[in-house]
């Protein structure tokens, strides 16, 4: 852990130099309403650096991509936003730090991110004692909008926070419903990374597919500092599991897929929306990998017809990163907080609130009614905070490349 | 379980276990001769996968030879990058401070390790041409052996751990030669025994010290491409519990015993891979499985330092601080 204190010194420094930046700038941006346009400032959290980056990038670009169309297209008169991207390196204490940077400079109403299920609840408590508004568009934790005990009793911890993906308590369950009745296949091994995201996935999936008859034969956590998964090769081969189920992310479902073919055991490996990345084939090999499944969040975004301006705007900008798997939920995130801005502003005789508290308050507020036509289909939001879009696709690697999904549904119980 | 099942757990600790005495072999020469826990070491050893990875991306025509005749040109290259360093390390971060308390070098060997890995976290480019996009670096993908594994009963061997057991095992006869034959070898015994006494004998021992630094990362470097070929990927961050657990096979063999070393690093290896598959084999010892992996490495350490606190293979000496 060398490296994470090394992290955490640089970003205590950053945040304090940020902090002041922002304590010195505060008059400035909220004074500017007098002549010209006032700068609302949109936050974005997502791991920018490390291995989980080429999901983040997608992620930062593609709110700033929302953010310069919203500018662009003059959608809120009288407002410029501006994009303020943080790095959270997918570790929950420098999201917490972001988060706070965030909250002290006044200008920013809204955070689109983070990634990370486990980063977003260090962060919650902190944007929502301050009522900014977060979205995440990818966190797929239920516990972060419909509280610890989801399963029994169902309550909104935190009103600040919304998100434009669907929950595990529908991808796990999905995943669950295909292996058993489109696959025909009744008994599974699962691995989970051991973090918020992997361990609650597996769980979904086991309660789902251990509810429909089917019987999990090994359950295995493995860490992601070790490379090693042969351990965890001999369980799944004795036990004759037919799929391997993984909770995690794709820099360690790579390699466990390339050990367990490896390892002489050819069973598809199934995995959830973090392992939808090109990066998997890459790290697991085309070979080992053909056959393998994943399931993400939302249809295609290639299918969508809402998805092609997106797209060929996203080219057009020529981004040095991929929009990849949440680009589109991204994009939608930060337009429902540009959306709740404009419905703030115009109850506001088209100017924006002068004290920023209670801007944030109304824009946290305004959230709650965001309805559009978005990059991945209609976006509003329940009264947890979850998107009511519920779609997902199951994807099959395909000579060496994701496919374009064998199975685009929901989960209804 | 099966007895397949169980020769199939010892084999590959065998393989896991050869690596980590590959590296340990570093920790323990430096250790043996300056009492310095290098912790850079890890770092050495990650710039050895990275140093043969650049070969084979940044020399076109080694991507074009069978991996077989590609090897011994990365090996070049990763022992290049890893020695280089080493040695620029010894020369301007450790030997300033020669004399100085203990602790000083200890926390500049952390720093050094910092240092580095940051160094390949920014500025390694990706591979395929594309833009160098400073601070991406997912695991950096390295060749692999296409072959199918070999069949031995039931039990399979993959290609990449024969070599790794192959080589360490050469490695290591060449290690037992040199320091009990070569000039140089007996040289660095003696310095190990007595570095001021070896001084006044005409012993070079800043050169000793230095040839400890080259052979150990030279080692590391090997390990380093091993690790590339079973894993199939390097990553800037890979030295980090690659060397703690390589310190831990250097400490439960015996510091200062070179092959206490290796045998430390197999029984680390295999008892890592034993202890997890068996758990994790049945129903209901399962949770205890590979989660646990880090705690039952550990708590074997512990186990054996309590009963032989100087290691397997150590010897009880003198403290000389």
């Amino acid at each position: 852990m060398r490296s994470a204190s090394l992290y955490k010194l640089s970003a205590v420094v950053a945040v304090g130099a940020l902090t002041l930046a922002g304590c010195g700038s505060r008059g400035g941006s909220t004074s500017s309403g007098g002549s010209g346009a006032t700068t609302v400032e949109i936050g974005v959290d997502a791991p920018l650096t490390g291995s989980l980056a080429a999901l983040g990038l997608g992620i930062q670009n593609s709110s700033d991509l929302a953010v310069k169309t919203a500018n662009k297209n003059n959608e809120v008169p009288g407002v410029t936003f501006k994009l303020v991207a943080k790095d959270d390196q997918a570790n929950p204490t420098i999201g917490q730090q972001n988060a706070t940077a965030l909250v002290a400079d006044s200008a920013v109403v809204g955070v689109v991110g983070p990634l990370n299920s486990s980063v977003a609840q260090s962060m919650q408590q902190v944007f929502n004692q301050a009522n900014v508004t977060e979205v995440s568009p990818a966190n797929t934790n239920p516990s972060l909008t419909q509280g610890p005990n989801w399963q029994t009793s169902k309550m909104r911890p935190y009103k600040s926070y919304f998100r434009t993906a669907t929950t595990d308590a529908i991808q796990g369950p999905f995943a669950a419903d295909y292996v058993y009745n489109d696959l025909h296949l009744t008994k599974v091994a699962t691995v989970n990374d051991g973090k918020t995201y992997g361990a609650g996935l597996v769980q979904t999936f086991t309660q789902e597919f251990t509810k429909l008859g089917g019987k999990v034969a090994v359950a295995q956590t493995i860490s992601d500092t070790s490379t090693d998964y042969s351990a965890v090769v001999s369980a799944v081969k004795s036990a004759g599991a037919q799929l391997l189920y993984y909770g995690g992310e794709y820099p360690q479902a790579g390699p466990l897929s390339k050990q367990l073919k490896g390892g002489g055991v050819n069973i598809p490996v199934m995995g959830g929306d973090g392992i939808y990345d090109p990066k998997y084939v890459d790290l697991a090999g085309a070979s080992a990998a053909n056959g393998d499944f994943c399931t993400s969040v939302g249809a295609p975004v290639e299918s969508l017809a809402s998805a092609k301006t997106f797209i060929q705007n996203y080219n057009a900008a020529g981004y040095s990163a991929a929009y990849s798997a949440y680009g589109g939920y991204s994009y939608d995130s930060a337009w429902a907080i540009i959306q709740a801005v404009k419905a703030v502003v115009s109850a506001n005789g088209g100017k924006v609130p002068s004290s920023s508290s209670d801007f944030r308050q109304k824009v946290e507020a305004a959230m709650q009614s965001v309805s559009f036509d978005g990059v991945t289909g209609h976006v509003s939001f329940d009264q947890y905070g979850d998107a009511t879009n519920k779609q997902l696709t199951m994807y099959k690697v395909e000579s060496g490349k994701w496919d374009n999904g064998v199975k685009v549904g929901t989960f209804t119980g | 379980m099966t007895t397949t099942v169980f020769l199939q757990l010892v084999t590959n600790g065998i393989a896991q276990g050869a690596m980590y005495g590959l590296i340990a072999v570093g920790y323990t020469m430096v250790y043996g001769i300056i009492q310095l826990i290098n912790f850079a070491h890890g770092e050495f050893f990650m710039f050895g996968g990275f140093g043969a990875l650049a070969v084979y991306l940044w020399i076109p025509p080694v991507q074009h030879l069978p991996l077989l005749a590609a090897l011994p040109i990365m090996l070049v290259g990763g022992m290049i990058a890893s020695v280089v360093i080493a040695v620029l390390a010894e020369r301007f971060a450790y030997r300033p401070l020669r004399n100085a308390p203990r602790l000083a070098p200890l926390i500049t060997a952390i720093g050094v390790s910092i240092l580095l890995q940051q160094l390949v976290f920014l500025w390694y480019p990706q591979p395929g041409g594309g833009k160098v996009q400073v601070g991406v670096n997912a695991p950096v993908q390295f060749p692999t052996f296409a072959g199918k594994p070999f069949h031995l009963g039931g039990v399979l061997i993959q290609r990449a751990n024969l070599l790794t057991v192959i080589v360490a095992f050469l490695c290591m006869a060449y290690l037992a030669y040199f320091v009990a034959k070569t000039r140089t070898g007996r040289a660095m015994q003696a310095t190990a025994q007595d570095p001021d006494t070896a001084r006044l004998m005409g012993i070079n021992t800043d050169k000793v010290i230095v040839v400890a630094f080259v052979l150990g990362a030279a080692f590391a470097a090997v390990a380093s491409i091993t690790y590339g070929l079973r894993f199939g990927q390097v990553s800037y961050d890979m030295g980090f519990s690659a060397g703690l657990k390589a310190f831990t096979a250097a400490v439960l063999g015996g510091i200062g015993n070179i092959y206490g070393a290796m045998v430390g690093g197999l029984v680390l290896g295999i008892a890592e891979q034993v202890t997890t598959g068996v758990l994790a084999n049945y129903h209901a010892t399962q949770q205890w499985g590979t989660a646990w992996q880090d705690v039952w490495a550990f708590l074997l350490l512990i186990i054996v330092l309590l009963v032989r606190p100087q290691g397997l293979l150590g010897e009880r000496v003198a403290d000389r601080a």
